[in-house]
């Protein structure tokens, strides 16, 4: 389970969480919701570990390890994956090296064995078959000149061949129209499972509608001023955030 | 203008420094404030052990500016090697003084290599150097006759410490006639080394070169074509992968005489620590050499604080109907992507790499011999 107590986070000068705590225990998708500038994804990347992003004061449990003394890559291989609102194109890498290469690396951090590129090969067959993904796009220099809605697929693609154990998706509905949406969202729900923590980080309900959550928080100011099931989410959506600006101020 | 100065190391004021505008980034003098002694001569070299063994059998060693081996009487026909006591000045002794110190010092004077028409050839030309604190020049010339077509992998490669190599390679590709030269140059950090290459290009002929090189305490490579145009083509490529405190110095000069000839030029590198690259790169183009299209990409990276890149584009065009662009970029690996690939699990240094070979490897997929490509790509991997 995720345990986060008390957490501060500075981005600069600028204090953005202010004492944020939350729980999510194994199994659930806990959303959380919040106007622009609440530190929504200040949260994704204090979590992941971005250089900029550290932690002031609080406390991060995952699994028994304190998340905030780990480099990004090794909160990785501990299970940590942050889907990106705008994935990174990296020329010159080819989408299928790039993610071998992520999963040996988490494979290797973990003292377990590589998988070879004829396995692997197989893998990334079967996965981006179920996400409809045009294989010849994993030839492709990863995200470079891909669409918005082809970067998303290619997070969730990469999410499935990891097979992380926290799932954290900052505002993975952004740029995605309807199908692409669809897609995504099963994508998600495929990977839902009793050892598996996901946050689901979003300023509209629209993605809880595919994606349901087992608990609804409200992020204003940089702390949680609200929790509910996912009724809440749908009473955001008519009310908006009003009522909780003034409660944070 | 100043007369052209003829470089005598015992005299110092003759060794070009920074106050010499085209070595203004590579100050020999502050390095070189003497003649070193001759470098001794080595016993015979194991023969096919250079980086490009696997690619040819045919093989011409020199070491300490002697030549130690050569694959004679095992040589594939189409190729000859001959020695001639070259009392002639190099072509471009003004242009290039270390070229023309060469010249005038090599100890054996000149080895030609032929390329016959006839069948396609490769051979592999390995500059040795092993000394310590002492000297050696050599003095090599290339002649790719008309229709002939040649591959020459050449490594430079150097052991002991401090020494100074010099040398100069003399190049001609006659008409109809193609060659693809692939150099990597491996030394000791505190070696002192310039290699001056002077290119005679006919019409309709092609030139293909691609300089991989890893630094010393000064390194300078120099090609210098005269390109005929006519249908011919050069493209000149670099790549640099330094650390430490090393230098290297990618100098070069295409001069477009006739028209319709093409260039292709694409160098990118990586500094690290307090390294030093140095790119100036000078095309130019001659009254009537009309259609000649040329382009010049210089695009390096400085990974840490204290590397430094010099670079200095040139386009100097008096023909009117011309395409000519080049382009230049210095910066650093992008810390969004970094961050992206150690979210993914990667290590930051093994991101870094990864990035960074992404970067220069367009550089090596540009070789056509495929053995060469490989062996350039494996190079490349393991300095970064």
């Amino acid at each position: 389970m995720l345990s986060i107590s008390n957490l501060h986070v500075s981005v600069g000068d600028k204090p953005i969480l202010k004492g944020l705590t939350l729980d999510v225990p194994a199994g659930e998708v806990h959303a959380i919701m919040g106007p622009n500038g609440a530190g929504k994804s200040t949260l994704g990347y204090a979590l992941s570990g971005r250089p900029g992003y550290e932690a002031t004061e609080g406390a991060v449990a995952w699994k028994g390890d304190d998340l905030l003394t780990l480099d990004p890559a090794e909160r990785a291989a501990k299970g940590v994956f942050l889907s990106f609102q705008y994935p990174l194109e990296i020329p010159g890498v080819p989408a299928m090296t790039f993610i071998r290469t992520a999963l040996n690396a988490q494979k290797r951090a973990r003292g377990e064995e590589e998988v070879s590129a004829p396995a692997f090969l197989k893998l990334v067959k079967a996965a981006s078959a179920a996400l409809k993904m045009d294989f010849d796009m994993l030839k492709r220099p990863l995200n470079v000149g891909f669409s918005g809605g082809e970067k998303k697929r290619m997070e969730i693609l990469q999410m499935a061949l990891l097979e992380p154990s926290l799932l954290i998706l900052d505002e993975t509905d952004s740029g995605l129209d309807i199908d692409a949406l669809r897609i995504v969202a099963d994508g998600v729900n495929a990977m839902r499972s009793p050892e598996r923590s996901m946050l689901v980080i979003t300023h509209y309900q629209r993605l809880l509608d595919y994606i349901k959550p087992d608990r609804v928080h409200v992020l204003v100011g940089g702390r949680i001023v609200a929790s509910g099931g996912p009724e809440l989410a749908h009473a955001l959506e008519a009310d908006g955030y009003d009522q909780y600006m003034v409660q944070a101020a | 203008m100043n007369a052209p100065v003829r470089i005598d190391l015992k005299t110092v004021e003759t060794i070009p420094s920074r106050r010499t505008e085209a070595w203004k980034y590579s100050d020999l003098r502050r390095w070189l404030r003497d003649e070193p002694p001759l470098s001794p001569a080595l016993p015979e070299g194991e023969p096919n052990a250079g980086p490009f063994k696997a690619l040819t059998r045919n093989e011409v060693l020199i070491a300490n500016g002697r030549l130690n081996w050569w694959s004679e009487g095992e040589m594939e026909p189409g190729i000859e090697v001959s020695r001639h006591a070259g009392p002639d000045a190099p072509r471009m002794a003004d242009e290039m003084p270390m070229g023309a110190l060469a010249a005038a010092k090599a100890l054996e004077g000149v080895y030609i290599i032929s390329f016959k028409a006839g069948a396609p050839r490769t051979l592999a030309l390995r500059l040795l150097s092993d000394a310590v604190k002492t000297g050696h020049h050599a003095r090599i010339g290339v002649v790719v006759e008309a229709g002939a077509h040649a591959t020459l992998l050449e490594s430079h490669e150097g052991w002991g410490e401090a020494y100074l190599s010099n040398t100069l390679l003399e190049i001609t590709v006659e008409k109809g006639a193609t060659l693809e030269r692939v150099v990597l140059v491996d030394e000791p950090h505190d070696a002192i080394s310039v290699a001056s290459v002077e290119v005679r290009l006919s019409k309709q002929a092609a030139y293909h070169q691609t300089i991989a090189a890893s630094g010393a305490k000064l390194q300078r490579l120099e090609t210098r074509i005269a390109h005929a145009g006519e249908g011919a083509t050069v493209r000149m490529d670099g790549l640099y992968a330094l650390s430490g405190d090393r230098h290297t110095d990618l100098t070069s000069v295409v001069d477009h005489l006739g028209p319709d000839g093409l260039t292709s030029q694409l160098t990118k590198g990586v500094v690290r620590d307090t390294a030093r690259g140095v790119f100036q790169g000078k095309i130019i183009v001659e009254r009537g050499a009309d259609g000649t299209d040329a382009r010049m990409g210089h695009h390096a990276l400085i990974l840490g604080e204290r590397g430094e890149i010099d670079a200095k584009p040139e386009l100097i065009i008096y023909a009117d109907d011309v395409q000519c662009a080049h382009g230049n970029t210095v910066g650093n690996l992008d810390e969004s992507a970094l961050f992206y690939m150690q979210q993914r699990g990667i290590p930051a240094e093994e991101a870094r790499a990864l990035l960074t070979q992404a970067f220069l490897i367009e550089v090596v997929d540009r070789i056509a011999h495929e053995g060469a490509r490989e062996v350039a790509r494996t190079w490349l991997t393991e300095r970064l």
